[in-house]
C-alpha cells in the first residue's frame, strides 16, 4: 500500500532542494516565500497609509489598486508579469524575478487593506494628542500611530503570511523550482503521486499550523 | 516600449468560443464546488461548537489539515494521488468523464468547506449563548437548536465573510489549469499559444474575472442588506 521508501529516498531533493533551495536549480519555497512577505508588507504600508490619504490623487490610484488585485486571480498575475516584465526589460528574466514580482505586487494589496484597517484601528484622540504636542502629521504616524497599528494588525498579518506561504506553491505553474515542483519532478519519475503530495501536504502543514499557533500564544501575550 | 495591439484576435478564429467555454467551465465548477464548499462548512463549522469533544476533534482536524495545505497540493493530490487507489471500474468511468473536472471541483470544494468552515464558526460563536440555552430549555433537542435557532441567525450574520470568502473560491478555481481543466485562464492561455498576443489574452481574462468579482460583490451587498438581522448589525450607510 503506502510506499514510503519514495519519501525516504527523495528526502534530500524534497526538502534541500524543493523547501529550502539549496540545490542545482534556482528554486526552493523558503527562499521565494521570505523576500516575498517582507518585500510585500512593506510595499502594503505604502499602499494602507496612501488610501488614508487626504489627498485623492494619492488615495485614488491606492484604492484601485487594491481593488484590481483583489479582483483577479494570482495565477493571472503571475502571467501577466511573465509576460509583461520581459517586454519591458526587452530582454528574459529569470522565474524567480518573475515569481517574486508576482508575489509582492499581489499581496502588497492584501497587506495594504490590513494595514489600512490597523491604522483606522488606533483611536483619533491619539492623533490628536500627537498633532497637541507639536508632532508632525509624518512623525505622528511613524511614532504614534504606526506602533498601535502594527500590534493591532499582528492576528491579520499572520493570516496573510500563512496565505502567502501557501500561495508560493503557485510559482512551480512557470517552472520554479519550490517544494511543489520537486514533488512534481520526483512523480514524473517514480510514479508515486499519492504518497508524494500527501507527504508535501504534510510538510506546507506543519509550516502553516505552527505559525498559526506561534501566532495564536504572541496574541495572547499581547492581550 | 512600443506594442501594436491587435484586439480582433479575441473575436477573430475560436478566441471567441474559448473565453465563453473559458467562463462556463469556470462558472460551473465554482458553483459545484461552491454548493459543497458550503455544506462541508456548515457541517464542521456547527460541528466545532457542538458540546462533545469526540465530533470538536474530528471537525477541527479537517478545519486545520485542509484550509492549511496549498489548493494547488490538494489539486494534484485528488487528480493524481487518489484515482489509482479507487476500484478500476469506478477509474475507468472517472476518466471517460472529465476526471480532471471532477478532481478539480472536489479540491476546490473541500478545500474551501475548510475555509467556510471557519466563517461560520465565527458566525455562530458571535451569537450570544443565551440563545442556545433558551432554545434547549425550551425543550429543543440540540440538533433542533441549531437547525432552528442557531444556524438561521448565523448565517444571516455572516453574509459579508461568506461572500468575500466565495469570490475568493471563484478567483481559486483558476488553480484548475493545473490539472488541465480548461476554465477561463486555461483558455485565455490557449489563445496566446494559438496567437500570440499575450497581453490582448491576458487583458480579456482579467476583464471577465473582474466582471465577475465586482458583479457578485455588487450583488451580494443587496442581499446583506436585505437580510440584516435588523438592531443586531450597525452597518454605516
Amino acid at each position: 500500500m503506502l510506499d514510503l521508501s519514495v519519501i525516504v529516498n527523495n528526502f534530500a531533493f524534497l526538502v534541500v532542494q524543493g523547501l529550502l533551495g539549496l540545490g542545482g536549480f534556482t528554486g526552493g519555497t523558503l527562499r521565494l516565500a521570505i523576500p516575498a512577505i517582507v518585500l510585500g508588507f512593506v510595499l502594503g504600508i505604502f499602499i494602507g497609509i496612501a488610501r488614508l490619504a487626504r489627498a485623492w490623487w494619492i488615495s485614488l490610484p491606492a484604492t484601485l489598486y487594491v481593488e484590481f488585485f483583489r479582483g483577479v486571480p494570482l495565477v493571472m498575475v503571475i502571467f501577466w508579469i511573465w509576460f509583461i516584465i520581459p517586454q519591458l526589460l526587452r530582454r528574459p528574466i529569470p522565474e524567480y524575478g518573475v515569481a517574486l514580482t508576482a508575489f509582492v505586487v499581489f499581496e502588497a494589496a492584501y497587506f495594504g487593506e490590513i494595514v489600512r484597517a490597523g491604522i483606522q484601528s488606533v483611536p483619533r484622540g491619539q492623533v490628536e494628542a500627537a498633532t497637541a504636542l507639536g508632532l508632525t502629521r509624518a512623525q505622528s504616524m511613524r511614532f504614534v500611530v504606526l506602533p498601535q497599528a502594527i500590534r493591532n494588525m499582528v492576528p491579520s498579518l499572520v493570516t496573510q503570511m500563512i496565505v502567502l506561504f501557501k500561495d508560493t506553491s503557485l510559482a512551480s505553474i512557470i517552472g520554479y523550482v519550490d517544494l511543489t515542483k520537486a514533488a512534481q519532478i520526483v512523480n514524473n519519475r517514480e510514479i508515486r503521486p499519492f504518497e508524494l503530495y500527501l507527504f508535501i501536504a504534510v510538510v506546507y502543514f506543519v509550516f502553516t499550523y505552527s505559525m498559526s499557533r506561534i501566532a495564536a500564544r504572541f496574541e495572547r501575550r499581547l492581550a | 516600449m512600443h506594442y501594436d495591439f491587435h484586439w480582433q484576435v479575441l473575436w477573430s478564429g475560436q478566441s471567441g468560443r474559448w473565453l465563453l467555454q473559458g467562463l462556463g467551465t469556470t462558472l460551473a465548477i465554482s458553483s459545484l464546488a461552491w454548493l459543497l464548499a458550503v455544506g462541508l462548512g456548515i457541517l464542521s463549522g456547527a460541528l466545532r461548537t457542538v458540546p462533545w469533544k469526540a465530533l470538536r476533534a474530528v471537525a477541527a482536524f479537517y478545519v486545520e489539515f485542509f484550509r492549511n495545505v496549498p489548493l494547488l497540493v490538494w489539486m494534484f493530490f485528488w487528480y493524481f494521488g487518489v484515482p489509482p487507489l479507487l476500484p478500476e471500474a469506478a477509474r475507468e468511468w472517472l476518466f471517460d468523464h472529465g476526471a480532471e473536472f471532477w478532481a478539480g471541483m472536489f479540491a476546490l470544494g473541500v478545500y474551501h468547506g475548510a475555509r467556510m468552515s471557519e466563517v461560520i464558526r465565527s458566525g455562530i460563536q458571535s451569537i450570544p449563548k443565551t440563545q442556545f440555552e433558551a432554545a434547549v430549555a425550551m425543550g429543543l433537542t440540540t440538533f433542533q437548536a441549531y437547525r432552528l435557532v442557531i444556524l438561521p441567525i448565523a448565517l444571516r450574520l455572516i453574509v459579508p465573510p461568506a461572500t468575500s470568502e466565495s469570490l475568493n473560491l471563484l478567483k481559486n478555481s483558476s488553480v484548475a489549469l493545473t490539472i488541465s481543466v480548461a476554465e477561463l485562464t486555461f483558455q485565455t492561455r490557449q489563445i496566446e499559444t494559438y496567437t500570440a498576443r499575450a497581453i490582448e489574452a491576458l487583458t480579456a481574462g482579467t476583464v471577465i474575472y473582474l466582471v465577475l468579482c465586482v458583479g457578485i460583490a455588487t450583488i451580494m451587498a443587496r442581499v446583506e442588506r436585505r437580510f440584516a438581522i435588523p438592531g443586531l448589525i450597525a452597518r454605516g450607510g
